[in-house]
């Protein structure tokens, strides 16, 4: 009798999600138009505790289906809270249009959805530092946002969070010439920054393919990796200082803009990554390199992976100080990349040859460092390390080259269906893992292998036409636990968001896990910062 | 036949460039310089009608300070089979350079002379046609398709006019400067890149060449172009038409 008044209650909860209603408990969605509603059925079937009557069911495609449940001790809003922000920020700073709250409430990717109703763009660090004491004293749960670009699902709302977009912050503070270090807050497009930078002859430290969007609080928060970090290190090395505001909107101000400075416990390592969920970051403080003169390019094919590896030693090697980039792309992802975009052709098309190598240096001279490559690079092929190269010519053959690399990502979205994977492993190992997922995989869907060959980092991307649940059991758990098994990372640089916040155990250990929740209970007692994330959901954090 | 063509060592197209502070020119140190992209052009044209049959040999020549060698190096990486340097200061305007080619002409004697329609740098568009003039060629400027017939020893090449295409039929030897649509350049391969150390690149001075370099010109100053204001929103047509009437002083 239980059984069956449980069953028809599912089926009742069910009723609601096909019509689309939001419950009291509300939904999170995944958002796919070409499933179909039968699925969800098979979903809510599937539910191993029939009892839990109102525990939606989200659909993470990159993880096994798992059980998110409103955290019952989040308030909801209501209408004073939303005079109380209109009048702290001002009509115009406090968003309730739909339209507009579609956008912000959906990922890059098209792969979650939140529900939130209530989109706040703060102008100032008093302005965060204000919303997050009331949301505090509330106990409203608060999603920070800078350029959307995540691909875990750590930027858009689970349930009804309230979206705290830092985009209105975007002045650019100070920048010292002589030093190159740069005072800016956390709302500049990284690309404005870059674009701000070439005219003082210095670079940012780090560039990747979303540096179009892409906000440079975001970048911290998420400590992102991107094309550049075998030369210039990471953001823990070039972050000299940052300002964030915490869950109870006391403001850290960490902004120094020393090298140097061995004063107590270096606290901005611990928002740098954390994702959002220790604090807001308003402000960063960051060390520019000069822009050199030389850069040049080399695209380069390779016959098999152990080349590949070589190839990477000798660079290391032979090329030493100039060397800035080292990306590798396999056939599949060349392909996919050709196929996808027109104007795109590939720069060494007599036969198609496996891998395919970029290699960026950039020095002072212009002569030495082409002679350097030059030699480099004859050497290699004398050795029988490439099969084939080219060497850009001009800044426009070199665009053309990051084109192709920066594309994949893009292709692959393109393309339909992505299960997509990013994990440091030991770069013996690392196309190993590729090889397996072929035999694993067979016809049912294509493997796309990529990544910064040069810090040890694949991204691994199963691309299919459509979301498969028989895909998915043939990727999960096997990547994890292949991954854990080398003591790689699950999550070399896109962090853990979402999509991976209840994998952590493959990478770090409980204790490690349990201090880190210790801490964010220390800075955020209540857990209203970007709730449902990083740490794993039995944590309760 | 021997097909010539001529290339430039220009600021890098993609570059942003600066003036110098003294208005004297654009600065050039420190920025990264390739081949006139034009010039690219014109040297994949010749590589085709090369691989085609119709042509034995293709000869890039260059003419500046000793630094545009790079750029012939470029050339031979991407087929050319030999380079001439001519060494000059810098800065040699359209006509000192045709009456360098004119020299460089008789004693290479090339069927085909293919040169860029312009540099990016000065924006000319005069060297192809002077070189043709001085010569007594005829000339096949802004072409945008060029197809050769050995036995009747015509080019016929289409060029892109304002009002549309013009197809002409040219006796060889001829001038033919190239446009952007023509073909689009191949990336330097390693195993050219290897070959071309070895592919020699003969020196001369316009003394050997008994040529005059010197020029008429003078450049007095170079500017920035103003920079655009931002535009206003007005909230009536009155307000427009007073704008109008009173600042613009266009009505």
């Amino acid at each position: 009798m239980e059984k069956w008044r449980a069953t028809s209650n599912l089926r009742r909860s069910l009723k609601s999600i096909l019509n689309r209603q939001l419950s009291s408990v509300s939904e999170f969605r995944y958002l796919n138009e070409k499933r179909s509603c039968q699925s969800s059925f098979n979903l809510i079937r599937d539910c191993k505790s029939l009892g839990q009557v109102n525990a939606i069911q989200h659909r993470c495609f990159s993880s096994a289906s798992t059980l998110v449940q409103r955290n019952p001790s989040f308030s909801t809003l209501n209408s004073d809270d939303i005079s109380y922000f209109k009048g702290l920020l001002g009509e115009k700073s406090v968003i309730q249009d739909e339209d507009r709250l579609e956008t912000v409430n959906t990922d890059w990717m098209h792969k979650y959805k939140g529900s939130s109703k209530l989109l706040l763009l703060p102008r100032s660090t008093e302005e965060v530092a204000q919303i997050l004491r009331y949301c505090n004293s509330r106990c409203l749960a608060v999603v920070p946002q800078g350029g959307n670009t995540g691909l875990v699902g750590g930027s858009v709302p689970v349930f009804d969070e309230v979206i705290v977009n830092v985009s209105s912050m975007k002045n650019i503070i100070s920048f010292d010439k002589v030093s190159g270090i740069l005072v800016c807050e956390a709302g500049c497009i990284l690309e404005n920054l870059l674009s701000f930078l070439d005219n003082q002859g210095f670079i940012m430290p780090l560039d990747l393919g979303a540096k179009g969007s892409c906000q440079i609080g975001g970048n911290v928060s998420t400590n992102a990796g991107g094309l550049r970090l075998v030369r210039y290190g990471s953001l823990h090395e070039n972050v000299l200082g940052l300002e964030a505001v915490l869950a109870n909107g006391d403001v850290l101000d960490m902004l120094g803009t020393l090298r140097k400075d061995n004063t107590g416990y270096d606290l901005k390592h611990l928002f740098i990554g954390s994702e959002g969920s220790l604090g807001i970051v308003t402000k960063v403080s960051i060390l520019t390199p000069p822009k050199l003169s030389s850069v040049n390019i080399a695209f380069l094919a390779c016959n098999d992976y152990s080349s590949c590896q070589k190839l990477l030693m000798e660079a290391k090697r032979k090329l030493g100080e100039i060397l800035s980039a080292f990306e590798f792309l396999d056939t599949e992802a060349m392909n996919l990349v050709l196929h996808q975009f027109d104007g795109v052709r590939n720069p060494l098309p007599a036969s198609m040859h496996n891998f395919y190598i970029l290699i960026e240096t950039t020095g002072s001279d212009e002569s030495y460092n082409r002679e350097k490559l030059e030699a480099f690079l004859l050497s290699s092929m004398e050795d029988g390390l490439i099969s084939d190269g080219v060497l850009a010519q001009d800044i426009n053959q070199a665009s053309s080259f990051w084109r192709i690399r920066e594309g994949v990502p893009e292709a692959l979205m393109k393309a339909g269906a992505v299960y997509k994977y990013d994990l440091s492993l030991p770069v013996e190992k690392m196309y190993d893992l590729v090889d397996d997922m072929r035999i694993r995989l067979g016809d049912l869907a294509k493997v796309v292998g990529y990544g910064h060959l040069g810090d040890g980092n694949l991204h691994l991307n199963v691309s299919a036409p459509e979301y498969d649940d028989k895909i998915l059991e043939q990727i999960e758990p096997y990547v994890y636990e292949w991954t854990s098994k080398h003591r790689g990372s699950i999550s070399a640089e896109h962090g853990l968001g979402l999509m991976k916040a209840n994998k952590i155990y493959y990478s770090k250990s409980a204790e490690t896990v349990q201090t880190m929740a210790s801490i964010k209970k220390l800075l955020d007692p209540n857990g209203i910062l970007n709730p449902y994330k990083v740490l794993p959901h039995s944590l309760n954090s | 036949m021997k097909i010539m063509v001529a290339v430039k060592r220009v600021v890098d197209y993609a570059v942003k460039i600066r003036i110098k502070p003294d208005k004297s020119g654009v600065e050039t140190q420190n920025v990264k310089m390739s081949m006139n992209p034009f010039c690219e052009i014109a040297l994949e044209e010749a590589l085709k009608i090369k691989e085609s049959g119709l042509a034995k040999e293709v000869v890039a020549v260059t003419m500046g300070p000793s630094n545009c060698v790079d750029t012939l190096r470029t050339g031979l990486a991407m087929g050319a089979d030999r380079g001439i340097h001519v060494e000059a200061a810098r800065d040699l305007v359209p006509l000192s350079v045709a009456k360098v080619l004119k020299k460089l002409v008789e004693v290479e004697n090339p069927g085909l002379l293919i040169l860029g329609k312009q540099a990016i740098d000065d924006d000319c568009n005069q060297t192809g046609q002077m070189i043709a003039a001085l010569l007594g060629w005829p000339q096949g400027t802004f072409a945008s398709k060029v197809v050769l017939d050995k036995e009747k020893q015509v080019a016929t090449v289409d060029r892109e006019v304002d009002g549309g295409l013009e197809t002409l039929c040219l006796d060889l030897p001829a001038v033919i400067t190239t446009d952007l649509r023509l073909n689009q350049p191949r990336y330097a391969t390693l195993p050219n890149i290897m070959k071309a150390k070895s592919k020699p690149i003969k020196r001369y001075t316009p003394e050997e060449l008994n040529v005059e370099i010197k020029s008429g010109l003078e450049v007095v100053q170079v500017t920035e172009p103003p920079k655009r204001k931002a535009g206003v929103i007005l909230s009536s047509v009155d307000e427009l038409i007073d704008k109008l009437k009173n600042e613009a002083h266009v009505i």
